[in-house]
């Protein structure tokens, strides 16, 4: 099992330095790039199977035994969450290869783009299996760096403060996150996530305090929640459609588990936590709210995603297994819907030559196809049944129902940004799909990779949208069987013993 | 738990103060210095994580107290890399904001750029007193907005 624990990590770093070797060859890297993802995907199914039937599967890294050494684990959740952030990387891929076909033709590779977006999801892997706390801070750099990387290549003089705004406020929230990790080193001496689970109950209740609100504000930059949040809109939209998918589908999910994990794990508590409650209502509404006002297609998305990272929040500050398990449900849910509505918003600029909503119009007649790839994942965004999100929020209320007067005034909140969110997306549907249709702008600057007038679009781009369309309908076809299984993955974070003994007892049984 | 000396812990807190400062201004240098000042007290912080500066590395036999604990050295060596790597990065990327942009300030942000667009003609009509003044400003800004709002229904 170790072998089948490092490889998802492993893999897709020696794809990374197999596509930097051959950056002649487009072919040899496009197959590097989809093998690496499929084989990681796979392996992914593996570990959730064998975390459900099993627990927890533990990999000792170099064979010292935790807390010593470093420790590789996939309990039910992060399994979970590594193979629907796997198929996505997978079909954002297959969509970023064929938009780089029909841009630039069949022969041209480059040296940047693969060996990052490989480097990308070893990072996310990486964040998912670790069980130290400084492996997670190498994950998250190793994430960040490569997106980095991706969000300002190829960009013109008017993208270029974009990006310097999203590295600046990553770099400051990954110098706090060594902070808090300072901190937490000097209070208890291990970095290790299970000690450090027995070992943070003991100190004083307000150095907990402090090492909890610590995580809580580097998580909360990283996965942009209300007031840290303001970052998000501003450098999402100004990315290529792919990567833009890629960040909306993954950075800010990864994010929200870190501090799923840390919260339940080192800072158990048995009742509702009321400062993330009013945190979740404020993300919840800010988000939705500023979504109504956008005139900008990515901008617009970008704020409902802000909005329904508040949808979680909840689920983790009701703190019960059963609105964690509404969480876990809910954020595999977000990964695919959020990257499906980047990359058909792709789809309609290639289409339409712009961002702006009020230049848009008719493309239900030109496109019917873009059209039924854009109904289908903005329903299941807002929820509405028998959609995937309508299975995810369904699960939240009634934990929320269930939870007290508090959490049930949040729960409102919830159905209110639901409707939100719906009004926003009808919104959208009305002036991009509806009315006259327009010719296409043309495409003003030809480096520029944001807005690209071409309407050159490929079937295989069509096809990896309508898969991951697909996923969030298989999503809601298995939603039995999904919320039996992130029920038990709600149960053993409450629980945090399976967790605990799967790392240190397998320092006790060798 | 380990206390730190009360040196130690004031230089941590005037990197912090002096990496958070540079890290408001606009020009993408200072930004820059910001982050490495600041790099520098966290990676000082994690030092004194490990104890007492002064200690011996772990060579020979002796009581394991005496030694200086390694982790956190493996940790600050590992951040500097990486906050080493990010520096030359950010380098990079001012410079190639001041090739392109002739510059390398950071700009006002677009949704207050567009507010403040909506406000400047309606600004200087009358002269009453402030508050009345203002509430009319957010009035007319309204209008406007609707009128914005109606334009693009008419047009789609």
């Amino acid at each position: 099992m170790t072998t089948v624990l490092t490889l998802p990590v492993l893999l897709p770093m020696l794809g990374a330095a197999v596509t930097v070797v051959g950056s002649r060859s487009a072919a040899l890297q496009r197959v590097v790039g989809i093998v690496v993802l499929t084989a990681v995907a796979v392996l992914a199914a593996v570990l959730l199977v064998a975390a459900d039937e099993r627990g927890p599967v533990v990999a000792e890294l170099g064979g010292w035994a935790a807390p010593v050494g470093i420790a590789l684990v996939a309990d039910r959740l992060s399994a979970l969450l590594l193979l629907v952030s796997t198929l996505v990387t997978l079909a954002v891929l297959v969509y970023a290869i064929d938009q780089r076909i029909a841009d630039y033709g069949r022969g041209t590779a480059s040296t940047t783009f693969h060996p990052m977006y490989l480097m990308l999801c070893a990072g996310v892997s990486l964040a998912y299996l670790t069980g130290d706390l400084f492996t997670l801070f190498v994950a998250f750099e190793l994430m960040l760096t490569a997106s980095y990387v991706l969000i300002t290549r190829r960009t013109g003089a008017s993208r270029i403060p974009a990006g310097m705004t999203y590295v600046t406020v990553s770099l400051l929230s990954s110098l706090l996150f060594l902070t808090a990790i300072a901190l937490v080193y000097a209070a208890t001496g291990t970095v290790n996530l299970a000690d450090l689970a027995e070992r943070i109950g003991t100190l004083p209740g307000g150095v907990q305090s402090v090492l909890g609100l610590m995580l809580l504000v580097v998580f909360g930059i990283k996965a942009a929640i209300v007031p840290l949040h303001f970052w998000l809109p501003d450098s999402y939209p100004n990315a290529p459609g792919p990567v833009a998918a890629l960040f909306a589908g993954l950075l800010t999910k990864v994010s929200f588990y870190a501090l799923l994990r840390t919260e339940t794990l080192l800072f158990s508590r048995d009742k509702p936590w009321t400062l993330l409650l009013v945190l979740a209502v404020a993300t919840m509404l800010v988000g939705a709210l500023g979504a109504l006002v956008q005139n900008d297609l990515n901008r617009l998305l970008s704020f409902l995603l802000v909005s329904h990272i508040g949808f979680m929040l909840f689920g983790l500050a009701v703190f019960d297994a059963a609105a964690l398990s509404g969480a876990a449900l809910y954020a595999a849910h977000h990964i695919t819907v959020l990257a499906t509505l980047f990359l058909v918003s792709g789809l309609i600029t290639r289409r339409t030559g712009t961002v702006s909503l009020d230049e848009m119009g008719g493309l239900a007649r030109s496109s019917p196809g873009l059209a039924v790839l854009f109904a289908i994942p903005a329903m299941t965004l807002a929820g509405i049944p028998p959609t995937a999100g309508f299975v995810a929020k369904l699960a939240l209320l009634q934990a929320g129902a269930a939870a007290g007067l508090g959490p049930q005034v949040v729960a409102g909140v919830v159905i209110l940004a639901s409707l939100l969110t719906l009004y926003a997306l009808v919104r959208v549907w009305v002036r991009v799909f509806w009315g006259k249709p327009r010719p296409p702008r043309p495409d003003e600057d030809p480096t520029d990779e944001v807005l690209v007038g071409t309407a050159r679009t490929s079937m295989p781009m069509y096809a990896a949208t309508a898969g991951l369309v697909a996923v969030s309908l298989a999503i809601a076809v298995f939603a039995g069987p999904l919320t039996v299984l992130t029920g038990r993955a709600g149960v053993d974070l409450i629980d945090r013993t399976p967790y605990v003994d799967a790392v240190l007892g397998a320092q006790e049984g060798r | 738990m380990i206390t730190i000396n009360v040196v130690m812990a004031l230089t941590v807190g005037v990197l912090y103060g002096v990496g958070f400062t540079l890290l408001l201004s606009r020009s993408l240098m200072r930004v820059l210095i910001g982050v490495v000042v600041l790099g520098h007290g966290t990676n000082l912080l994690l030092q004194l994580a490990g104890g007492p500066p002064g200690r011996p590395p772990i060579v020979g036999t002796a009581p394991p107290e005496s030694f200086a604990d390694p982790l956190p050295q493996a940790l600050a060596l590992t951040a500097i890399v990486i906050t080493f790597a990010l520096t030359t990065f950010l380098l990079a990327l001012g410079y190639r904001a001041f090739v392109l942009v002739g510059h390398d300030e950071v700009q006002d942000d677009v949704e207050d750029r567009r507010i403040a667009r909506q406000k400047v003609p309606s600004a200087p009509l009358e002269s009453g007193d402030g508050s009345d003044d203002a509430e009319q400003d957010l009035e007319r800004a309204d209008d406007e907005v609707e009128a914005e709002a109606a334009r693009g229904r008419d047009r789609s």
